[in-house]
């Protein structure tokens, strides 16, 4: 019996199954490709348990990891953070630059409703938004009825991804 | 004199011999230091390439879950509850534990889950007590395809504003809605199989086919819509119902949506001719502090039965306008118009106006206070106070 036709069913079911994790980093590259000219290599951002604190008690956001990879090129700073937004984590890229969100996408979406904030319609809310003294967005973003925690969600992660890119440039400094 | 330029001349000579050796130390020094410091650096890289190294060790393993905690990561619990105070003009003031509510779900893989619904309203059920424990929802649901499911199971029907969406924090108003509650009827779960999905981006559907109401007791007699909601307690089946929604939300902060239902027979077979169509259709929009929902209802129930008493045309609509003066408090105003026998010449609908506020401690904790002004019956009229929250 030919063993080319299992071979291809295996890898057939396999390219199915890791559709998900591919669909995520194709997501990812294509962001990075809008943002970039030439993609720069992954940086790290070392968080003390200060800066954590900061982050929990700044944006109410439990950011509980030794170092946040990032991307930095041309004054703009790429973030990829997750929220949970009913149940599930949702996992989003921020693109930050001079201080104000750039872009923003949503990476991989795992819950079965409020998928609507991974449409352009909603996201182009975020763009320009900057970090207020009070630890709001410098703009307002209409939510979608029925999706509250996902705007939530959304909304949070920017504010982060603006803080961190401020810590990351007092850093490089 | 030829002594003095000798002198000079070995100083001069010495003095330089001086610094040449001087330079040459200098020299051999400087040398030194930088070996040092390109062992030094290399010795850093070295460094953070292990401190990199550890880090990653450290992530990695702390992401791997004993088999346990994995499956309590795959296990939701939620819920909500409510308290009420009522302050009623013309008959008692009651306070109620209204509702308690636990959300179980659980996730089996990626695409496969099921949740669970289970509610205790007024506090205290059994016999002769005021309250019930009910089985809300209980389904299982599949996402088959990308952005779209199919729910199996008990599920809440697809329809009006609050049928869905009703945890304390998401409406005005410590009672909800008059014309929902008597048109729809919320809260109304059916069993049987759903459609949801998402067509276009912000255009959903769902198409439900489900169990029916009975809005009739076993000698023929019509009763109230509301009273038909068999919730699946041992319910009869002999006749089924089909919904369909369309719902858009393309707009940040508006929603749109227009059901429709057939009933095969609303009295399942009790009264022989009783099928009934209900429509019903929404607007939510929410731009910055200003909100506004509204929403209108039609009950047409076929037959002689409902005809005769008026009840073949049932109907109602509110609209409600809102302000958030700050993200924490909100005002609103509402004005319910509802008939339930509009089918009858003389019949007279219900008005009722609310109007009051709500104060959000934090997104998913409020605390409401509003009045209800009945139109129609002073004795209804009311002050109310409520605490509410979700999880």
């Amino acid at each position: 019996m030919s063993v080319k036709p299992i071979v291809y069913v295996l890898t057939s079911w396999l390219l199915l199954c890791s559709g998900q994790l591919v669909a995520d980093e194709q997501k990812f590259q294509r962001f990075l490709d809008s943002v970039y000219s030439a993609p720069p290599s992954a940086k790290s951002l070392w968080l003390s348990a200060d800066d954590k604190a900061e982050i929990y008690q700044r944006f109410n956001y439990r950011l509980n990891r030794l170092r946040q990879r990032y991307w930095f090129a041309d004054e703009a700073s790429v973030w990829v953070l997750e929220e949970v937004g009913k149940e599930k984590p949702i996992t989003m890229a921020v693109a930050v630059k001079d201080q104000k969100v750039s872009a923003i996408e949503v990476l991989a979406y795992r819950e079965s409703r409020g998928g609507e904030i991974r449409h352009n319609f909603f996201r182009k809310q975020f763009i320009d938004a900057s970090l207020t003294e009070k630890n709001e967005l410098s703009q307002n973003i209409d939510g979608i009825t029925g999706a509250t925690l996902s705007v939530r969600a959304m909304q949070k992660v920017a504010k982060v991804a603006l803080f961190l890119d401020q810590k990351a440039g007092a850093t490089a400094q | 004199m030829k002594k003095t330029v000798l002198a000079i001349a070995v100083s001069a000579m010495a003095a330089n011999a001086v610094a040449d050796t001087t330079l040459e130390e200098l020299q051999k020094r400087i040398d030194a230091q930088d070996k040092e410091i390109a062992e030094l650096k290399k010795a850093q890289s070295a460094t953070d390439a292990k401190v990199e190294a550890t880090a990653d060790a450290v992530e990695s393993s702390s992401g791997s879950v004993d088999k346990s905690l994995d499956w309590a990561a795959r296990t939701k619990i939620g819920g909500y509850g409510e308290l009420h105070y009522n302050n009623f003009e013309g008959k008692d003031d009651k306070i109620d534990a209204h509702r308690f509510v636990l959300y179980i779900g659980h996730e089996f893989n990626e695409k496969v889950r099921f949740f669970s619904e289970l509610e205790l309203e007024h506090g205290l059920a059994g016999d002769g007590k005021p309250g019930e424990v009910e089985l809300e929802q209980a389904y299982v649901e599949w996402d088959y395809a990308e952005n779209h499911r199919l729910v199996a199971g008990q599920f809440l029907i697809p329809v009006g504003i609050l049928n869905e969406t009703h945890e304390p924090e998401t409406f005005y108003g410590t009672e909800r809605n008059p014309v929902e509650k008597n048109i729809i009827p919320v809260t109304w779960w059916e069993a049987g199989a759903q459609l949801r999905g998402e067509i276009a981006a912000g255009l959903s559907y769902d198409f439900a086919m489900h169990s029916g109401l009975k809005a009739a007791d076993d000698e023929g007699n019509l009763s109230s819509i509301r009273s038909g909601r068999q919730k699946v307690a041992n319910a009869y089946a002999n006749d089924f119902a089909y919904t369909g929604r369309i719902k858009y939300t393309g707009v940040p902060g508006l929603e749109l949506a227009a059901t429709a239902q057939y009933q095969e027979n609303l009295t399942q077979g009790a009264i022989s001719d009783a099928s009934a169509t209900l429509f019903e259709t929404h607007v939510i929009y929410n731009v910055a502090g200003f909100g506004l929902r509204a929403l209108a209802a039609q009950w047409n129930i076929d037959g002689d039965a409902a005809k005769d008493a008026g009840m073949d045309v049932q109907n109602g609509w509110y609209i409600e306008p809102s302000y958030k003066v700050t993200s924490k408090l909100g005002f609103f105003a509402r004005y319910n118009e509802w008939d339930n026998t509009a089918g009858a010449d003389d019949s007279e609908a219900e008005e009722v106006i609310d109007y009051g506020l709500n104060f959000w401690l934090v997104p998913n904790v409020v605390f409401k206070a509003d009045w209800s002004d009945d139109q129609n019956n002073d004795k209804n009229d009311s002050f109310n106070l409520g605490v509410g929250w979700s999880f």
